[in-house]
């Protein structure tokens, strides 16, 4: 049930956008505003972020609450992840830089911010590409090294927002306290594991 | 009750094939139709406008509060005098949803539709503006003061922001220099400070932690700028009362500088003999400078300045222009800035 559940829960956003997508064009009741690329790009931004915090909550959940089934759909949200933040890139090169590959050469080279989620992307392409149980054998150990760059990505995904804003930090205050909970929580485990004891995947 | 006609879109040969197939574009000629077609038969743009907008898309709910949008009585009698001024762009203008419903007022929260939604209560009479500094008549004016010798007019003006979108809007007010020389600056008088309210109970942003900002918000002008003949005072759109979320009751214009120096809800005129210290300054003085020019060769750290997106942008053409040197302004101002390095004075 768990897994279906999450599968449901993952498709939300997405069908959210495609309905507000249809009713921009239809000239229905749309909420996308009066630059709907732009608001495109930011939802899929945002579910990202929240997809990526979910996926670090997995473990720490799991410990506390001893619902192991729970572990059960970690991967399922790590693609989710992957997922949102592939649209978001879609959505920025299409409709935002209307496939200008010079332009988007430029804003990786010029614009921090951009440099940062870039980097985050690449980052998080090997994770979900070995995401497979053959992969997870395949590498054994290096696979949970590996996989520890899910930590440098959401490190950077904080940056990006910090970046990006303007005005207000109250949303990246948020986020970036979120994932300063969900990273500290893991440094006792960091030990742990270096004692001997069962590691933790 | 006669006044003149005016159209909003001078010129329907300067639409582009691209912008055709927009629904909102549609919906905007559909109502330039409308209005043309009621001018003919005699009625004043107060009337025949507002009255064409709710008919022309009653699919859209946001349309409707234009028709409910008022003033105090004695800005509603002069608003019926409305005047179509110099220096207008015959470009077309971005649907009235568009203009009130797409705002940068970071006292009313930091996404594009939290002025429009949480700036519905903002009480904008009684208002005062306080006129101080190097001046010879000082003190704090009401608003049916402060506007009392000025007929209104309407400017089409483009507005760029400086987050690389652009809308085009038609103001109603009057020129800030009328303003300015009724005051009488005295010679110190190099510098115009303008100040926002300051009023955390109504600006949930002014109450907020996070907030990126120090309010009030400060804006401010060299004094021949203040006197060129483009600065404008704004008191309402598209021929009605200014809406809360575009800076009502009173906000400047300055069309060939970024949007942020066109500072909203003003409580504070001051003449000063220094420079005034802007909000954006303060804020990250690398990214935004006192001048803060449309300069489509100055890039902004986070986003290139060569182009922007005329809003509304539809979803697979995001309707993207060349950005002009002062916003296309440069014949009324690039003498203000002659011998300047743009480049440093950003």
């Amino acid at each position: 049930m768990l897994k279906p559940l999450t599968f449901f829960l993952g498709l939300v956003p997405l069908v959210y956008s495609i309905s507000q997508v249809y009713l921009l064009q239809i000239g229905g009741n749309h909420q996308l505003g009066a630059d709907p690329g732009k608001a495109l790009v930011m939802l899929q931004g945002e579910s990202t972020i929240r997809f990526l915090l979910l996926t670090l909550m997995v473990s720490p959940a799991r410990k506390f609450t001893g619902w192991n089934q729970i572990q059960k759909v970690r991967r399922m949200l790590g693609l989710f992840t992957y997922f949102y933040a592939s649209l978001h890139l879609l959505a920025y090169l299409v409709l935002l830089l209307e496939l200008d590959f010079g332009q988007l050469q430029e804003d990786i080279r010029k614009r921090p911010y951009i440099t940062v989620g870039f980097t985050a992307y690449l980052l998080l392409t090997p994770l979900a590409i070995t995401s497979t149980d053959r992969m997870r054998r395949l590498l054994r150990r290096r696979w949970v090294t590996l996989h520890r760059a899910i930590y440098g990505v959401a490190i950077l995904a904080i940056i990006h927002v910090l970046w990006l804003t303007k005005s207000s930090y109250a949303e990246a205050f948020l986020y970036g306290a979120l994932v300063l909970v969900l990273l500290g929580m893991r440094i006792p485990v960091f030990r742990l594991f270096r004692n001997g004891l069962k590691p933790e995947i | 009750m006669e006044s003149g006609m005016l159209i909003y879109q001078r010129n329907p040969n300067d639409v582009r094939s691209a912008e055709i197939t927009d629904e909102a574009v549609f919906h905007c000629r559909r109502r330039i139709i409308k209005t043309m077609g009621l001018g003919a038969l005699g009625l004043t743009i107060n009337t025949g406008f507002v009255q064409s907008n709710v008919h022309a898309s009653t699919d859209r709910k946001i349309y409707q509060t234009i028709a409910n949008i008022k003033g105090p009585v004695w800005l509603e009698n002069k608003l019926i005098g409305i005047k179509p001024g110099a220096y207008s762009s015959n470009e077309q203008a971005t649907p009235y949803e568009y203009v009130t419903g797409y705002n940068n007022f970071y006292e009313f929260g930091s996404d594009k539709t939290d002025p429009a939604e949480n700036a519905g209560d903002f009480v904008t009479d009684p208002w005062r503006v306080e006129i101080a500094g190097e001046v010879e008549v000082k003190g704090k004016f009401t608003l049916e003061d402060i506007l009392r010798p000025h007929d209104l007019e309407e400017r089409v003006y483009r507005l760029r922001c400086v987050e690389a979108w652009s809308m085009v809007v038609p103001w109603v007010g009057f020129p800030l220099a009328d303003l300015v020389k009724r005051f009488r600056p005295t010679s110190k008088a190099k510098y115009v400070k303008f100040v926002t309210l300051f009023d955390p109970k109504q600006m949930p942003e002014q109450r907020s932690r996070f907030s990126a900002i120090k309010y009030p918000y400060v804006e401010g002008l060299r004094i021949d700028e203040a006197m060129n003949e483009l600065a404008f005072l704004a008191v309402g759109v598209y021929g009605k009362a200014m809406p809360n979320q575009n800076g009502a009751p009173i906000r400047l214009v300055v069309p060939w500088k970024y949007g942020f120096k066109s500072i909203k809800s003003i409580v504070k005129i001051e003449f000063t003999s220094r420079r005034p210290r802007t909000t954006w300054e303060r804020s990250n003085d690398r990214e935004y400078g006192f001048y803060a020019n449309v300069n489509p060769t100055v890039d902004h750290p986070r986003w290139s300045q060569a182009r922007e997106r005329r809003l509304p942008s539809s979803l697979f053409s995001s309707n993207t222009i060349e950005t002009l040197m002062f916003n296309g302004y440069a014949p009324h101002v690039a003498h203000l800035y002659k011998g300047m390095n743009l480049n440093r004075n950003f």
